[in-house]
C-alpha cells in the first residue's frame, strides 16, 4: 500500500496499465490508418494529363482553339503559342470564350483574355498550362503542369 | 386407449379453434388491451413501442405543441427508406447503366416513376420537417432541463439529411449528378485557397487529399459513383439510423417532451377533451379503493379522479394518434408524388456545365454564398452556422419558462423584430452585391485574401452575431438571443435560398424571373 500525499512515483501496476492503453490506442490508430488508406487506390484509371495535340503547322498565328475533350484553349499569336486550361478556379465548371474573355456558368466567374480574374468567386488566373514538342513533331500538352501567365512556346 | 387418442385429438382441434387466440396472447403477452394494466402491458412489452413510455402527458399529445414535426420526419425517413429500396431493385451503379436505368425506372418499371417521386420527395421532405422540427423544438424552449445532448444529436441528424439526399441526387448519373460531384469536390478542395495562401500547399495538400478521398481519382468517374453510392445506401443509413435510435432514446431518458411548469391550469381548458381518459374501475383500480396517508408533500389535494401528473395511457392515446399521422403523411407525399415528377436531366456530359448549373433548392442558399468565395461559402461559414446552432443550450443556461412558444410575448416580439431587421438588412445586402459587385469587380488584382476575410457572407455572419449579443444585451436574457440568433438562421436560409433559386440566372446573374433569361 502506498502512503497517502507525498508519493509521487508511479507504481508498477499503473505503470502497466497505463502503457497497456497507450499500445491499444496507438494500435487502434494504426488499423484506422491502414483503413483510411486503403480508400485511396494506388492505381487511377483516367486520362492522361499529357496529351498531343498536333502539329505546329496546325497553328498558325491568329488561331483560336478549344479543345473540349481536354479542357483547354489553344491560342497562337506571332509572338508563339500558349494553353490557357477551361477549368474554373473556383470550383472545377468549364469556362466559355466570350468577347471580352471568359466566363463560368456555375457561379459567374470572369476572367480576361489570357486567363486573370476580372469578377466572380474565382480565387486565381485560369492557369496556363506547359507546352513542349514531342522528338515526333507533336506539340504535347501537359495539364498537370502549371507556367508561369505570358509564357509563350516559340515554334 | 382409444380414449386418450381421441382427447388428443379434441384437444388438438381445440388448439386449431383458438389459435387466434393462443398467438395474439403470445404475442401481446398480457392480453388484449382491455384493461388499463394490459394497456400499459402492451406499451412495455412490445419492442417498437417500448421506447415511449407507458403514459404520455397530455401536453405531449397537443397538436398545437409538438406540430408532430419530428415524427412526420420520422415517417418519411422510413418512407424514403422502403422506396428507396424498392428502386434499388433496378437501379445499377455503373457509369455505363445508373443513367439508363434510372430511366427504366421512370418509364418501364410498374410505378417505379411513382416510388422514384416518393423517394424523392420524402427525402426532400425530411429536411423541410427536421428544420421545422428544430424551429419547433427551439422557440417553445425545449433544448432544456438534461436535452441539451439531444440537441447535439438533432444536429447531427440535420446534417446527414442533407449528406443523404445530396449523394442521392449524384447517383442518377445525369447532369446535375456529374456537375454536383465536380462542384462538391472542388468545395471539398477549397481549403486549398487558404493553404495556397499560406503557402502549406506544397507540404500538405489538405483539400487536394480530400478530394481525391471523395472522388476515388481526381476526376468523377466510375469509382466515385461507386463510392457515393456505398455512402448513400450504406453508410450514411447506418450511422443516421443509429443517431435516429439514440435521440428517440434520449427523449425517453430525458423524461418526455417538455411541459411547461403551470401546465395544470392550461390544460383543462383546451386538452381535456381530446385524450381517452384511464378508466379508473377495473385492474389495479378497483371502485372500493381506500388511500392511506404515505407521505406530507407540497400541492393541492391528491388527484384520486385521474392519473398523476395530467399523464393518460400510451395505448390508444399517443398510438392512435401517431397512426393517425403516419397515415396523413404516406397519403401526402403519394399524392403529391403522384403530381410532380422528380427531375432528370440529360444524360451526364463531361464537357458542358448546365448554365445554370443549380443544385437542388435546398442548396442553392449555400449556393450563392458559394458565389462571393467557395471556401467561405461552402465550408467556414456552414461550419461556423452549424457550430453555433450546436451551442445553444449551453450558452443560453436560463432554465426558466421551459415548454412555452417564444417563452412568452417578450419572445414572441423578438422573433418578430429579428424577422424584420434581419429581412430588410439581408436584402439591402444582397441588392448591393447584385447591383455593384464586390472587391474583384472593383479591383481586380486583388489579393485573395481579402475576398476571403470580407466578402458578403462573412459580414452577414458578423451581423447576425453582433444582432444576437445586442438582444442579450438589451433584453438581458440569453434565451433571447437565442431566439434572435434562431430567427436570423431561418431568415437567411430562406432568402438566400429564394434569391438562389428565384432570381439567379445563366452565369449566376441577376433577373427578376425566369422570363427574362436570355435564349441561347
Amino acid at each position: 500500500m502506498s502512503s497517502t500525499g507525498e508519493k509521487t512515483e508511479i507504481g508498477r501496476r499503473d505503470f502497466l496499465g497505463v502503457s497497456a492503453i497507450v499500445a491499444g490506442a496507438i494500435a487502434m490508430l494504426s488499423v484506422v490508418a491502414g483503413a483510411l488508406r486503403l480508400t485511396k487506390s494506388n492505381v487511377y484509371y483516367e486520362q492522361s494529363q499529357k496529351f498531343k495535340i498536333g502539329r505546329p503547322e496546325n497553328f498558325p498565328a491568329g488561331t483560336k482553339v478549344k479543345l473540349d475533350e481536354k479542357k483547354v484553349f489553344i491560342f497562337s499569336e506571332n509572338s508563339g503559342l500558349y494553353a490557357i486550361s477551361s477549368i474554373c478556379t473556383h470550383l472545377g465548371c468549364i469556362v466559355s470564350q466570350t468577347d471580352s474573355g471568359f466566363l463560368c456558368p456555375c457561379h459567374g466567374s470572369r476572367y480576361d483574355g489570357i486567363g486573370n480574374v476580372v469578377g466572380g468567386p474565382a480565387p486565381r488566373a485560369l492557369p496556363w498550362l506547359e507546352i513542349s514538342l514531342h522528338e515526333d513533331g507533336n506539340l504535347v500538352v501537359d495539364a498537370s503542369k502549371e507556367v508561369k501567365s505570358g509564357t509563350m512556346f516559340l515554334i | 386407449m382409444s380414449e386418450s387418442l381421441k382427447s388428443g385429438i379434441e384437444q388438438f382441434k381445440d388448439n386449431i379453434f383458438g389459435l387466434k387466440d393462443s398467438l395474439t396472447k403470445s404475442y401481446l403477452r398480457a392480453g388484449k388491451p382491455t384493461s388499463d394494466m394490459s394497456r400499459a402491458a402492451l406499451m412495455v412489452n412490445n419492442f417498437f413501442l417500448h421506447i415511449q413510455g407507458a403514459k404520455t402527458h397530455i401536453n405531449t399529445l397537443r397538436p398545437a405543441y409538438t406540430l408532430g414535426m419530428g415524427l412526420i420526419a420520422f415517417y418519411l425517413f422510413i418512407i424514403t427508406c422502403v422506396s428507396g429500396a424498392l428502386v434499388m431493385i433496378f437501379y445499377n451503379p455503373s457509369i455505363e447503366h445508373a443513367y439508363s436505368t434510372v430511366k427504366d425506372i421512370n418509364y418501364v418499371v410498374f410505378a417505379g416513376r411513382l416510388m422514384r417521386n416518393v423517394h424523392k420527395w420524402s427525402g426532400e421532405g425530411m429536411i423541410v420537417f427536421v428544420l421545422l422540427h428544430m424551429a419547433r423544438v427551439l422557440y417553445t424552449n425545449s433544448y432544456k432541463r438534461g436535452r441539451e445532448f439531444n440537441w447535439l444529436i438533432g444536429i447531427v441528424l440535420l446534417v446527414l439529411t442533407f449528406v443523404l439526399n445530396l449523394t442521392g441526387y449524384m447517383l442518377p448519373w445525369d447532369q446535375l449528378s456529374y456537375w454536383a460531384l465536380v462542384i462538391v469536390s472542388n468545395i471539398i478542395q477549397s481549403p486549398k485557397e487558404l493553404t495556397d495562401i499560406l503557402g502549406l500547399t506544397k507540404f500538405v495538400d489538405i483539400g487536394g487529399i480530400q478530394k481525391e478521398f471523395f472522388l476515388a481519382g481526381t476526376v468523377p468517374g466510375a469509382a466515385t459513383l461507386n463510392r457515393v453510392y456505398f455512402l448513400h445506401i450504406m453508410l450514411l443509413p447506418i450511422i443516421i439510423t443509429t443517431f435516429i435510435g439514440v435521440h428517440f432514446w434520449r427523449i425517453r431518458k430525458d423524461g418526455g417532451l417538455t411541459v411547461p411548469d403551470n401546465f395544470n391550469s392550461s390544460c383543462n381548458v383546451d386538452c381535456g377533451n381530446l385524450v381517452v381518459l384511464p378508466k379508473k374501475t377495473g385492474g389495479i383500480f378497483t371502485t372500493n379503493k381506500t388511500y392511506g396517508l404515505m407521505t406530507m408533500s407540497k400541492g393541492v389535494t391528491p388527484a384520486v379522479d385521474r392519473d398523476v401528473e395530467n399523464t393518460v395511457l400510451s395505448w390508444p392515446n399517443l398510438a392512435i394518434a401517431e397512426a393517425a399521422v403516419f397515415v396523413l403523411c404516406l397519403a401526402a407525399v403519394i399524392v403529391y408524388s403522384i403530381f410532380v415528377d422528380a427531375p432528370l436531366k440529360e444524360a451526364a456530359n463531361a464537357l458542358i456545365p448546365e448554365n445554370p448549373a443549380k443544385a437542388p433548392w435546398y442548396f442553392l442558399g449555400l449556393q450563392e454564398m458559394v458565389s462571393y468565395s467557395a471556401f467561405m461559402g461552402s465550408i467556414v461559414i456552414p461550419m461556423l452556422s452549424v457550430l453555433g446552432l450546436a451551442l445553444i443550450p449551453y450558452l443560453d443556461r436560463d432554465q426558466s419558462d421551459v415548454g412555452i412558444w417564444f417563452s412568452g410575448s417578450a419572445g414572441k416580439k423578438v422573433a418578430i423584430k429579428t424577422l424584420i431587421v434581419g429581412s430588410v438588412c439581408l436584402i439591402g445586402m444582397l441588392a448591393f452585391v447584385v447591383n455593384f459587385g464586390w472587391f474583384r469587380n472593383w479591383w481586380p488584382s486583388i489579393a485573395q485574401i481579402w475576398i476571403i476575410l470580407i466578402n458578403p457572407a462573412n459580414l452577414w455572419l458578423l451581423f447576425v452575431c453582433a444582432w444576437s449579443i445586442w438582444i442579450i444585451k438589451s433584453t438581458g436574457s440569453t434565451r433571447m438571443g437565442a431566439i434572435a440568433l434562431f430567427t436570423m438562421f431561418l431568415v437567411s436560409y430562406l432568402i438566400l435560398t429564394y434569391v438562389g433559386t428565384e432570381l439567379r440566372g445563366p452565369n449566376w446573374e441577376f433577373f427578376w424571373s425566369k422570363a427574362q433569361w436570355p435564349i441561347h
